[in-house]
C-alpha cells in the first residue's frame, strides 16, 4: 500500500476538533490537556485516524473517550474516523500539561508528582499539597479513590478531603 | 479455532496475559466482601490494573499471531489445560492475609518482570510493560504496608500472615522456572527469562519481611504445572463463574 498522503489543514481542523473532547471522569480535562490524543492524520480521501494512548491500565474510559471523538469529528464535518489504541509511547501523568494541572487545581484535585514511577516503595509520600487551602501539611487515607486515577486524601490544616491524582 | 498460538511471541505474551486475569478475577471475588471500604475500593483497583494489563498483552499477542482471534476469545473460549497462568495466582482467596501474601509475591516477581520487559525490541510490548511496571510499583507497596502491618500487628494476625506465607511459598519457585519458549523470547530480545528475576524478587520479598517481623518460609520441592496447562483444582471452578455467560449465550455483547 502506498504510502497515504496527509492533508495538513484538515489535519489541524481534526486535531481541533478531537482536542475538545473531554475526560469523562475529570471534565475539566480534555484528551489534549492530558495527553492522551497523540496524533490526528487526514489522509488525502478524507479519512481521519486519530491515535490514543490509553492511561491507566484499569481506566475504563477509553471506549467513551472514543465515542466523543467519533462525535466532536462528526460535528467538524469529518466522517469517516477510526480511532487507534497504542502503548508506544506509554502514557504517564508527566504528559499532563501544567495548564492542566492548574485546572484540576481549581477543580479541587490535585495534581500528580512529576516523578512518575520514581517513588521509592517505602518512602514517605512526595508533598501533596491540599488543592483547597494550599497546605501542604496533608496525609493519604487510601491509595485508592473513586477512579482508577485518584488517590483519596486528607489536609491536616483545613480538614478537607481531596483527590489527588495517582502519579504513574 | 486453533488453540494454541503458532507464533512464540503470542504463546508467550498470552501466559503474562493468563497469570494477570486469574489473578484479577480472583481480586475481583473481594468486591463488596472487603474489610472496610477503602480496602474494598483498593482491590477493585488492583484487579482492573491486572485486566487492563490483560487486555493489552492478549490484544498485541492476537495482532501478532494473526489467527483471527481475540481478547474475548482466549479469556472466555479456552478451557483450563489451555491457560497458561502461574498456579500461584489461581489459588483462592482464603482469609484477607493470604490474599495480600499472594499479592506481594505476585507483585514482587511482576515488577522486575515489566521493568525487564520495558526493554523489549518491540516497542508495543515496551510500552504496554513500561506502564505496568508503574502500576505493579503500587501493587507491590499496598501488599508489603499491608503485610507489614498484619506481621507486627497481634498475635492472631502475625500467625495468619506467617501461616499464609508458609502455605504460598510451595508456588514461589514456578515463577522463575524457565523453560524453551521462555529462553526463545528472551533471547531475540522479545521477551525475559524469568529465571534471572530471582534476586530482585528476594530482595523485595526480604524488606518487607524484616519489618513485618516475618520469617522467611523454608523453600522446599516447588509445585508447578501451570505453564504446561497442568492446574489445581481450583482454576476449573473460577473458570466455571468467569466464563458462565459466553458459554451460556455465545458472542453475546453489550
Amino acid at each position: 500500500m502506498a504510502v497515504p498522503v496527509l492533508d495538513e489543514t484538515a489535519s489541524a481542523a481534526a486535531w481541533a476538533a478531537a482536542a475538545r473532547v473531554t475526560d469523562p471522569e475529570v471534565p475539566v480535562l480534555t484528551i489534549a490537556d492530558l495527553g492522551i490524543l497523540h496524533k490526528v492524520e487526514v489522509a488525502g480521501d478524507g479519512a481521519v485516524q486519530v491515535t490514543i494512548l490509553p492511561t491507566y491500565s484499569g481506566c475504563p474510559a477509553m471506549g467513551v473517550i472514543a465515542l466523543g471523538i467519533e462525535t466532536e469529528l462528526a460535528r467538524a464535518g469529518f466522517d469517516r474516523v477510526a480511532v487507534r489504541l497504542t502503548n508506544t509511547p506509554a502514557w504517564s501523568t508527566d504528559m499532563i500539561s501544567d495548564a492542566a494541572r492548574d485546572k484540576l487545581r481549581a477543580y479541587g484535585i490535585s495534581p500528580p508528582e512529576r516523578t512518575a514511577g520514581k517513588r521509592a516503595l517505602f518512602a514517605p509520600s512526595a508533598d501533596v499539597a491540599c488543592p483547597r487551602c494550599g497546605s501542604a501539611d496533608t496525609e493519604r487515607l487510601s491509595e485508592f479513590g473513586s477512579t482508577a486515577c485518584k488517590a483519596l486524601w486528607r489536609c491536616r490544616s483545613c480538614r478537607e478531603p481531596f483527590d489527588h491524582f495517582k502519579c504513574i | 479455532m486453533t488453540q494454541t498460538s503458532t507464533d512464540p511471541r503470542a504463546a508467550w505474551l498470552i501466559r503474562l496475559g493468563d497469570s494477570a486475569l486469574i489473578l484479577g478475577h480472583r481480586l475481583s471475588e473481594w468486591s463488596s466482601r472487603a474489610p472496610t471500604i477503602e480496602e474494598d475500593i483498593a482491590l477493585s483497583n488492583l484487579a482492573l490494573d491486572l485486566i487492563g494489563q490483560t487486555r493489552a498483552l492478549y490484544s498485541h499477542a492476537c495482532a501478532l499471531e494473526g489467527q483471527g482471534r481475540n481478547e474475548d476469545v482466549l479469556a472466555y473460549r479456552r478451557a483450563e489445560p489451555e491457560f497458561r497462568n502461574l498456579l500461584l495466582v489461581e489459588q483462592p482467596n482464603g482469609n484477607f492475609a493470604d490474599t495480600m501474601a499472594r499479592h506481594l509475591i505476585f507483585a514482587a516477581y511482576a515488577l522486575p518482570l515489566y521493568e525487564a520487559l520495558a526493554g523489549s525490541n518491540d516497542a508495543e510490548v515496551a510500552g504496554i510493560a513500561t506502564r505496568s511496571a508503574r502500576e505493579m510499583t503500587y501493587h507491590l507497596r499496598h501488599a508489603g504496608e499491608w503485610m507489614i502491618r498484619l506481621g507486627d500487628g497481634t498475635a492472631e494476625s502475625r500467625d495468619k500472615a506467617q501461616e499464609a506465607f508458609e502455605d504460598l511459598w510451595a508456588y514461589v519457585p514456578e515463577l522463575f522456572e524457565a523453560d524453551d519458549l521462555d529462553r526463545k523470547v528472551a533471547a531475540t530480545g522479545f521477551g525475559v527469562d524469568p529465571s534471572t528475576l530471582r534476586p530482585a524478587f528476594d530482595a523485595a520479598i526480604d524488606a518487607v519481611l524484616a519489618r513485618a517481623t516475618l520469617k522467611r518460609p523454608v523453600e522446599r520441592h516447588g509445585i508447578s504445572g501451570g505453564r504446561k496447562g497442568v492446574h489445581s483444582e481450583h482454576l476449573g471452578h473460577m473458570l466455571a463463574t468467569m466464563q458462565y455467560l459466553q458459554r451460556a449465550y455465545p458472542d453475546a455483547v453489550w
